[in-house]
C-alpha cells in the first residue's frame, strides 16, 4: 500500500517535472529566438573582422541557424531529450560536464548556507515570535528587515572587507590558495575558502526564514489549542516547546526548501564577489560572454534544482503531519 | 476582604502610551511624507548638484570619509557622495520605470485572469508557475541577456519578472469582489460590467495596487543593482549604483573600504525608505495587516 | 466557593485610520458557585459567557482591562492568583476538539494536563489510564490524533482533561454544540457527576434546555450583564422575574416557540440606561436613564 502510494507519487512528480521542463524549453527558445544577439558574432567576438562571410555562413549552417524556427526547436528538443546540452563556448567542454563540476563546487557552499540560514532563522523567528512586542522581538525584526532590504552582493562585499581585508582571517578570493593545484588542496584550505561565501549566502536567507517563522509562531500562539494550554497553566516556553515547535515545523520546512530558489540566485552574486568558481560564477560568465548553450543548460539545471527542493518538501509533509497523506489533498 | 482588580490608573507611563496610541495616525502620515521627501530628494539630487565634484582632482585622491567628503573620494579624486547620489538617482529612475511597467503588466494580467477565468486564467497561472520554477536572478540574467543587455535589457528583465505576485493579489481581489453579494445584486439590477468594474472593483483594487507598486520598487531597484553589479546591466559609462559598487571591488584589497561601504549604505537606506513607505501606506489603508 | 460581583472587561482596539476605541464587552457580571453544584450560564453569543471563563482563568487577551471583585475559596482572585491556580484548582473543558493540539497524540496531551496539575510523569500516566477507563475510552485512543476521534470520543477526552486535574472548579465552555442528542446527554451526565464528587461546575451554554437538565441554578447573561440568577425549577414553575429570561423560556420549542424580538446591543453602541431597555415590554423612563442594579429576592416556594 505504502509502496504503491510512493510509486503513484513519483509518477505524478515526474510527469509534472516533464511538463515544467517542456514549458521552460519553449519559453527559453522563444526568448532566445527573438533575441537580437547573433550567436555567430557572439561566439567569434573580436575576431569577427578576420573571418569571411563564407566562413560565418558555414558556422551558421553547422549550428543549424539557417533552418526555420520550429524545425530548429524540434531539433534542439531532440538533442535535449538525448541528454545532449551542447558544448560550452567559454569552457570548450560539454555543458553537462561544466555544470556537473561547477555545481560540485557550489553544492558545499549551498549546503552550509542552507543549514546555517535554516537553523539560525528558525531560532531567531521562534524567539521573536514568542516575545512578540518585546524589545528583543523589535531588535530581531529590525535586523531581519534590514537584512531583507540589503543587496546580497553588498553584504558579501562587507564581509569581504571586514574579514578578508581588515582582519585578514579569510582568503580574499577563489576556492583554493593561488598556485595550488586542485588535487593538492587540503580539507582545511578548502573549508577556509568556503566558509565566508557560505556565511554571506546564509545571512540573506536568515531574514526571510526568521520573519516567516515569527509570523507562524504568532499565529500558533493565538490558536485555540494554545489558549487551552494556557488555561492548563502551561508556561510560555513550554507552549513553544510542546505546541509551537511541532506546529511551525511544517511551514518552516516548506519555506526552507522553497528558499533553495533564492539561495541559488544568491550564489550567483556571492560567487561573483568572492570569485568562487562555482555554478553561479559560470552563469555570469555564460551571460557576459554569450555562451548560449551553457546559459540554457544552467536555466534547465536551476529549474530542476528548485523542483527537487519542492518535491523534498512534499515528501516531508506526511512524516511531520499525520493528517497529510502522500499524494492526497 | 475584596479587592478591585486592575483599576485604571493614570500613571505617567500610561498617559505617554495613550498619547502615542492616539498619535499613531499622525505618525503614519508623517512617515509617509518623510519617506517620500527623502526618496524624491535622491532622485532629483543630480539636477541640483550638477557636475560639480565629479571631475578628476588628483590631489584629492583616495581620501577617507571626512567633513569635506562625507563618503570620501575615489582613485580619481571624485567625491563619492555626489557620485553615489548620481548613481542612485539613475538606479531609482530605472527601477521605478521597470517596476511601473511591471505593475501595469501585473494589473492587466491579474484583472484578465480574475475577470475572464477559463483558459485565460489557466494560461496566466501557468506563466506564473513557470516564472516561480526558476530562481529569480537566473530568469533576470536570461531575459536581460536575450534582449541584448544594457539599460534596455535591465528595464525589460526587471519589468517582465516582477509582476507575478501583484497579478496574484489582483486576481484574488477580483475573484473575491466578483463573488460578493453586492456585485451579484448589481448584476441582477442589470448594471453593465463596466459600471460594476468602476463602482465595485476599482475602489477595492486601487489601494492594493498602490501598496503593491510601492513594495515592488525596492525589489526592482535591488535587482537592477545586482544586474549592473555583475556586469549585465547598465554600461560602465553610466555610473549606476551597481556599477559604482562593482568598481569598488577592484580597489578592495588596497583598504579603501569607503568606496564599497558608503554607496551601499545609501542604497540600503533608499530600499528601506521604500519598504517603510509601503508598510505605512498599507497600515493606513488596512490597520489589521500592518506590521505595527 | 466562587463569587463574582460587578465584573467588567474593556477591550482597547484600533479601527480603520488607526483611531483608538474602547469596547465594553462585559459591563457588570455577577455570579456565585458553591462546591457540589452545577451553575449554568446562558445567553446569546456576545453576552460575555466565554469571556467570563477567560477572565477566571487569567487568559484574556492583552488589550483587555478587568474591573470588579472576584473571590475564590475565600480569597481574592487576582490575575496572578488565576495564573497559579489554573490547571490545578480551576480547570476548563473547552468547546471542541479544535482546542487540542492537532499534531500531538491525545494521550500525551491529557497526560501533560495531569503533569501540569502537579503529578509526576508516572502518576500522570496512571491517572490518564484510570480516567480513560472511567470514560470507556479504549487504551488505543491514547495514540490517536485529535482528527481521528469521533464526536463522542472527543467529548469524553475533553472531559478527561478536567478530571485528571482534581480541580475544585470546572468551567465547561459550550461543551455540547451541534452534537447528537445521545452525546449531549452523556456529556451533561459527566458534568453532573463531577459536581457529585464535590466540585463546583460552571456550564456555559446557549442551550437553555441542556442547562435545565442538569443545573441547580441558571444565570442569564445579556450584553455583558447578569440579568437574572434563578433556580432551575423556577423555570418550569413560572417563577421568572426578568422579562428577558421569560422571553427566552417562551422561545423554547416545547413552550410558545416565539422568538425574542430585537437584537442584543453591540458593545460599540451600548445604551445609556438598562441594556435591555430597547426590547423590554416594561420599559420606563427610570430604566432608560439608569441601569437597574441586581437585587436579591426571597426564594419563593
Amino acid at each position: 500500500m505504502q509502496i504503491r502510494l510512493l510509486l503513484v507519487f513519483a509518477a505524478q512528480k515526474l510527469l509534472r517535472l516533464g511538463r515544467l521542463l517542456m514549458a521552460v524549453a519553449v519559453f527559453t527558445f522563444v526568448l532566445l529566438s527573438f533575441s537580437p544577439i547573433d550567436p555567430v558574432k557572439a561566439y567569434i567576438g573580436a575576431d569577427m573582422m578576420q573571418i569571411s562571410a563564407d566562413q560565418q555562413a558555414l558556422i551558421a549552417e553547422r549550428w543549424g541557424l539557417d533552418q526555420p524556427m520550429w524545425s530548429r526547436f524540434l531539433d534542439w528538443l531532440g538533442q535535449l531529450l538525448q541528454g545532449n546540452l551542447g558544448t560550452s563556448l567559454v569552457f570548450n567542454q560539454p555543458v553537462s560536464e561544466v555544470i556537473a563540476s561547477r555545481f560540485q563546487a557550489s553544492l558545499q557552499m549551498l549546503a552550509i548556507a542552507w543549514l546555517l540560514s535554516g537553523l539560525l532563522g528558525l531560532a531567531l523567528g521562534l524567539i521573536a515570535g514568542a516575545l512578540e512586542g518585546h524589545w528583543i522581538d523589535r531588535l530581531i525584526r529590525l535586523y531581519a528587515y534590514t537584512l531583507a532590504s540589503s543587496p546580497t552582493f553588498w553584504v558579501a562585499l562587507l564581509l569581504l572587507i571586514v574579514f578578508a581585508v581588515s582582519f585578514k582571517i579569510a582568503p580574499i578570493c577563489c576556492a583554493a590558495p593561488p598556485g595550488v593545484l586542485s588535487q593538492n588542496v587540503t580539507f582545511w584550505q578548502h573549508l577556509h575558502h568556503l566558509l565566508l561565501p557560505a556565511v554571506a549566502l546564509s545571512i540573506i536567507g536568515i531574514a526571510n526564514i526568521a520573519l516567516h517563522t515569527r509570523q507562524k509562531l504568532i499565529d500558533v500562539l493565538h490558536s485555540d489549542y494554545v489558549l487551552f494550554a494556557r488555561a492548563q497553566g502551561e508556561s510560555l516556553w513550554n507552549i513553544v516547546r510542546y505546541h509551537g515547535f511541532r506546529n511551525i515545523l511544517l511551514p518552516a520546512i516548506t519555506l526552507q526548501f522553497a528558499s533553495l530558489s533564492e539561495l541559488f540566485g544568491g550564489s550567483v552574486l556571492v560567487e561573483q564577489v568572492f570569485a568562487y568558481p562555482g555554478l553561479g560564477e559560470a552563469t555570469v560568465q555564460a551571460a557576459l560572454r554569450s555562451d548560449i548553450p551553457l546559459l540554457v543548460g544552467i536555466v534547465f539545471f536551476s529549474a530542476l534544482f528548485v523542483y527537487t527542493g519542492n518535491t523534498l518538501a512534499d515528501l516531508s509533509y506526511p512524516i511531520i503531519d499525520p493528517r497529510i497523506r502522500l499524494g492526497g489533498q | 476582604m475584596t479587592i478591585t482588580v486592575n483599576s485604571p490608573q493614570k500613571s505617567p507611563q500610561k498617559l505617554w502610551r495613550i498619547w502615542r496610541q492616539n498619535n499613531r495616525r499622525q505618525q503614519t502620515l508623517g512617515a509617509i511624507v518623510l519617506g517620500t521627501l527623502f526618496l524624491l530628494g535622491i532622485i532629483v539630487s543630480p539636477w541640483f548638484l550638477g557636475e560639480s565634484g565629479l571631475s578628476t582632482v588628483l590631489t584629492q585622491r583616495n581620501q577617507p570619509p571626512s567633513l569635506a567628503h562625507l563618503f570620501g573620494t575615489d582613485w580619481l579624486g571624485r567625491d563619492m557622495l555626489r557620485r553615489s547620489l548620481h548613481g542612485l538617482s539613475l538606479s531609482l529612475r530605472v527601477g521605478l520605470l521597470a517596476a511601473s511597467v511591471s505593475a501595469l503588466i501585473g494589473t492587466g494580467l491579474g484583472l484578465a485572469a480574475g475577470t475572464f477565468g477559463g483558459w485565460v486564467d489557466a494560461v496566466i497561472i501557468w506563466i506564473v508557475d513557470v516564472f516561480f520554477s526558476l530562481p529569480h536572478l537566473v530568469l533576470l540574467i536570461l531575459i536581460a541577456f536575450a534582449v541584448g543587455g544594457g539599460t534596455k535589457g535591465v528595464i525589460i528583465a526587471v519589468a517582465l519578472t516582477h509582476w507575478t505576485s501583484l497579478a496574484r493579489v489582483i486576481r484574488a481581489e477580483v475573484l473575491q469582489t466578483n463573488s460578493s453579494d453586492y456585485v451579484h445584486l448589481s448584476r441582477h439590477l442589470g448594471k453593465s460590467s463596466l459600471w460594476i468594474a468602476r463602482h465595485h472593483m476599482v475602489p477595492h483594487i486601487v489601494p492594493q495596487l498602490l501598496v503593491g507598486l510601492i513594495l515592488l520598487f525596492p525589489h526592482a531597484i535591488l535587482h537592477e543593482a545586482a544586474l549592473s553589479f555583475i556586469g549585465i546591466g547598465l554600461s560602465p559609462h553610466l555610473p549606476a549604483i551597481g556599477i559604482i559598487l562593482a568598481e569598488s571591488m577592484r580597489h578592495l584589497s588596497t583598504g579603501y573600504w569607503w568606496l564599497g561601504v558608503m554607496p551601499g549604505i545609501l542604497l540600503l537606506l533608499a530600499v528601506k525608505a521604500f519598504d517603510w513607505l509601503g508598510e505605512n501606506l498599507r497600515s493606513l489603508f488596512d490597520p489589521k495587516t500592518s506590521q505595527g | 466557593m466562587l463569587s463574582i460581583s460587578n465584573l467588567g472587561v474593556i477591550f482597547t482596539q484600533y479601527d480603520q485610520g488607526l483611531r483608538r476605541k474602547q469596547l465594553t464587552v462585559i459591563t457588570a457580571l455577577d455570579l456565585d458557585v458553591q462546591a457540589g453544584e452545577v451553575v449554568a450560564v446562558v445567553g446569546a453569543s456576545g453576552s460575555g459567557k466565554s469571556l467570563l471563563a477567560h477572565a477566571l482563568l487569567g487568559i484574556l487577551p492583552e488589550n483587555a482591562a478587568m474591573s470588579g471583585t472576584l473571590q475564590f475559596q475565600g480569597e481574592p482572585l487576582t490575575p496572578e492568583r488565576s495564573r497559579s491556580l489554573r490547571g490545578k484548582a480551576i480547570a476548563l473543558i473547552p468547546q471542541s476538539v479544535g482546542y487540542l493540539d492537532p499534531l500531538m497524540r491525545v494521550g500525551k496531551q491529557v497526560q501533560r494536563v495531569a503533569q501540569l496539575a502537579g503529578q509526576s510523569k508516572a502518576n500522570a500516566s496512571t491517572s490518564v489510564d484510570r480516567t480513560f477507563a472511567r470514560y470507556d475510552l479504549p487504551m488505543a485512543t491514547r495514540d490517536r490524533y485529535p482528527f481521528e476521534l469521533s464526536g463522542g470520543m472527543a467529548r469524553r477526552i475533553l472531559v478527561s482533561t478536567a478530571v485528571v486535574t482534581q480541580a475544585q472548579l470546572v468551567i465547561a465552555d459550550e461543551p455540547t454544540p451541534g452534537l447528537h442528542p445521545d452525546v449531549v446527554r452523556e456529556t451533561l451526565s459527566h458534568l453532573r457527576e463531577l459536581a457529585r464528587e464535590g466540585r463546583g461546575v460552571i456550564l456555559i451554554t446557549h442551550d437553555i434546555e441542556a442547562a435545565l437538565q442538569i443545573a441547580d441554578r441558571v444565570a442569564v447573561f445579556y450584553a455583558g450583564t447578569t440579568v437574572e440568577i434563578a433556580a432551575s425549577k423556577d423555570f418550569s414553575l413560572g417563577n421568572l422575574r426578568h422579562p428577558y429570561t421569560q422571553a427566552l423560556w417562551r422561545s423554547l420549542p416545547q413552550n410558545e416557540f416565539v422568538p425574542v424580538p430585537g437584537n442584543q446591543p453591540s458593545p460599540e453602541h451600548l445604551p445609556e440606561g438598562c441594556l435591555f431597555s430597547d426590547r423590554c415590554p416594561w420599559v420606563s423612563d427610570i430604566c432608560r436613564a439608569e441601569r437597574p442594579p441586581l437585587r436579591q429576592l426571597p426564594r419563593i416556594g
